[in-house]
């Protein structure tokens, strides 16, 4: 029986307009289960976003296999909702609209569609800032809006491409325990690019570490320990797997360094 | 009020000086009848009718040539920057343009559309239409990936995309090329009622200044830079309103 995503020795090349194509990932292969939160942890340049655009959909799969539930994916859908780190919301719009929009494509009914906007305005802790523009908000309450527009059209997977990477360390830490409870709610199946070891720990089961360039997955630890909030960020355990893993991607990305220099 | 009146200052001195000149005989007042002449000219002609009915003309001809300009300008911008396709095929054909001025093209304009309105539009419209296809190609390239991608992610279809995502996301820069595309409509219009045709604040100009009728020409000079100007601010206005988001 196959579920989730499958990752089937995906190899990617990158071709700049000018210049040499690049490997950028060599032969990945993955599985991530049903309502599993996995991360990507690599040195940037490792290829982690550019696996997270190929399971979008986003850039075609031209060597290796995705498969969502035993399906090769085909272009975009949206039973996978992909938040990125810019936000990437509609500056046009105001926050009840970029709510709205994927709502709309999805065909929701009107009335339905206003009501379960409110909600997600609600879930992310935006309620009297519904006809604010983006470019009046914060970067936390930027990505907050990113996460309900993309959560209103209830994609059963949730791509994440370093979210929260454009933000202060204070809000990253809210944000992390928001994304926590939101997903202690509604369970979703979660891959979320990062290279940010403390964040990978903290938010994910598994976290898949990438080598760098071409990328591979080196190596596969399990984080899933009792995920009582924050509390756990103090427990040996945490600082274990913190130190596992800084290990593994610090050899990666001196790897990386020396590669671009 | 106190940087209202220094921002007037200077038109009200350059009224006080072009009243004075002539009258002190600094300059012929052939050359450069008074202020005072002209606004008595200008009255003339408004009672008259003739600074509306050629008025009304020039405004046809602008609104056709621009519209046209705009219409197609961000069709051609936006698609070529869309469809690599239409960007080989047209861009070339957009690049040999560039360079030439536009109003060298009104003679030509001319021996294709003749005499009346349609050689016009047609000058007006060549004009404006670079302007408007060059910011919207690059706004359109400058709509961020993510923007796309995040609406292909929650449904939209490629065509969609293009209308929904595409068109508003380059909107700042097609604004500013619409600007200078209506600045350089003026130029045509005026310069294209200035060779042939006899209708048209341009062809009023001209006449009146082939006639000796000055104090009249520089009434039809006035109110052409008058209706350019108050185009230029009720344009900005619309601006700034349509692009409310960006602050």
């Amino acid at each position: 029986m196959t579920t989730g995503i499958a990752f089937r020795e995906v190899r990617h090349t990158y071709r700049p307009p000018r210049g040499k194509p690049v490997l950028a990932l060599d032969g990945v292969s993955l599985e991530v289960k049903d309502r599993e939160f996995v991360a990507l942890l690599g040195p940037s340049g490792c290829g982690k976003s550019t696996l997270l655009y190929l399971l979008g959909g986003f850039i075609p799969v031209e060597s290796g296999a995705i498969e969502v539930h035993g399906k090769t994916i085909a272009g975009p859908g949206p039973d996978r909702g992909i938040v990125f780190q810019n936000f990437a919301l509609f500056p046009w719009k105001t926050v009840r609209q970029n709510i709205l929009y994927g709502l709309e494509k999805q065909g929701v009914p009107k009335a339905e569609r206003e009501k379960r906007a409110q909600e997600f305005v609600e879930l992310v802790h935006l309620k009297g800032f519904e006809d604010s523009y983006p470019s009046q908000l914060s970067g936390g309450m930027k990505q907050r809006v990113a996460i309900a527009r993309t959560l209103a059209v209830e994609p059963e997977i949730l791509l994440m491409d370093e979210p929260f990477g454009a933000l202060d360390a204070q809000t990253r830490s809210l944000m992390h325990e928001e994304l926590l409870a939101i997903m202690r709610r509604a369970p979703k199946t979660v891959v979320f690019v990062t290279h940010d070891v403390r964040e990978a720990v903290y938010l994910a089961d598994r976290v898949a570490v990438m080598s760098a360039r071409p990328g591979r997955i080196k190596e596969i630890v399990d984080t899933k320990f009792a995920k009582a909030g924050s509390d756990i960020l103090t427990t040996p355990e945490f600082a274990q797997k913190v130190e596992h893993l800084w290990q593994l991607v610090r050899a990666e990305a001196i790897r990386a360094q020396e590669q671009n220099a | 009020m106190s940087r209202f009146l220094l921002r007037i200052a200077p038109l009200v001195l350059l009224g006080i000086l072009w009243e004075l000149a002539p009258r002190v005989g600094v300059i012929n007042p052939d050359a450069l009848p008074p202020f005072s002449a002209v606004a008595e000219a200008w009255w003339r002609l408004l009672i008259g009718g003739d600074l509306v009915t050629n008025g009304i003309s020039s405004l046809i001809n602008l609104a056709w040539g621009l519209g046209l300009g705009i219409v197609v300008g961000i069709a051609a911008g936006v698609l070529m920057a869309w469809y690599p396709a239409v960007d080989a095929a047209v861009s070339p054909l957009m690049k040999s343009l560039y360079p030439m001025p536009k109003s060298a093209l009104i003679p030509v304009m001319i021996l294709w559309f003749g005499l009346g309105a349609g050689s016009k539009i047609a000058s007006i419209f060549m004009g404006c239409l670079l302007p408007v296809v060059l910011s919207s190609y690059n706004g359109a390239r400058g709509v961020e990936q993510t923007l796309i991608w995040s609406a292909l992610g929650l449904g939209a279809s490629r065509r969609r995309v293009l209308w929904e995502v595409v068109v508003p996301g380059a909107l700042p820069e097609i604004m500013a090329g619409i600007r200078n595309a209506l600045a350089i409509s003026f130029i045509l219009l005026v310069s294209s009622e200035f060779l042939v045709g006899n209708r048209g604040l341009g062809y009023l100009i001209s006449f009146l200044g082939d006639g000796g009728v000055y104090d009249a020409m520089f009434a039809g000079v006035l109110t052409v830079s008058a209706i350019g100007f108050f185009a230029d601010r009720l344009y900005l206005l619309i601006m700034h309103r349509a692009l409310q988001w960006r602050e």
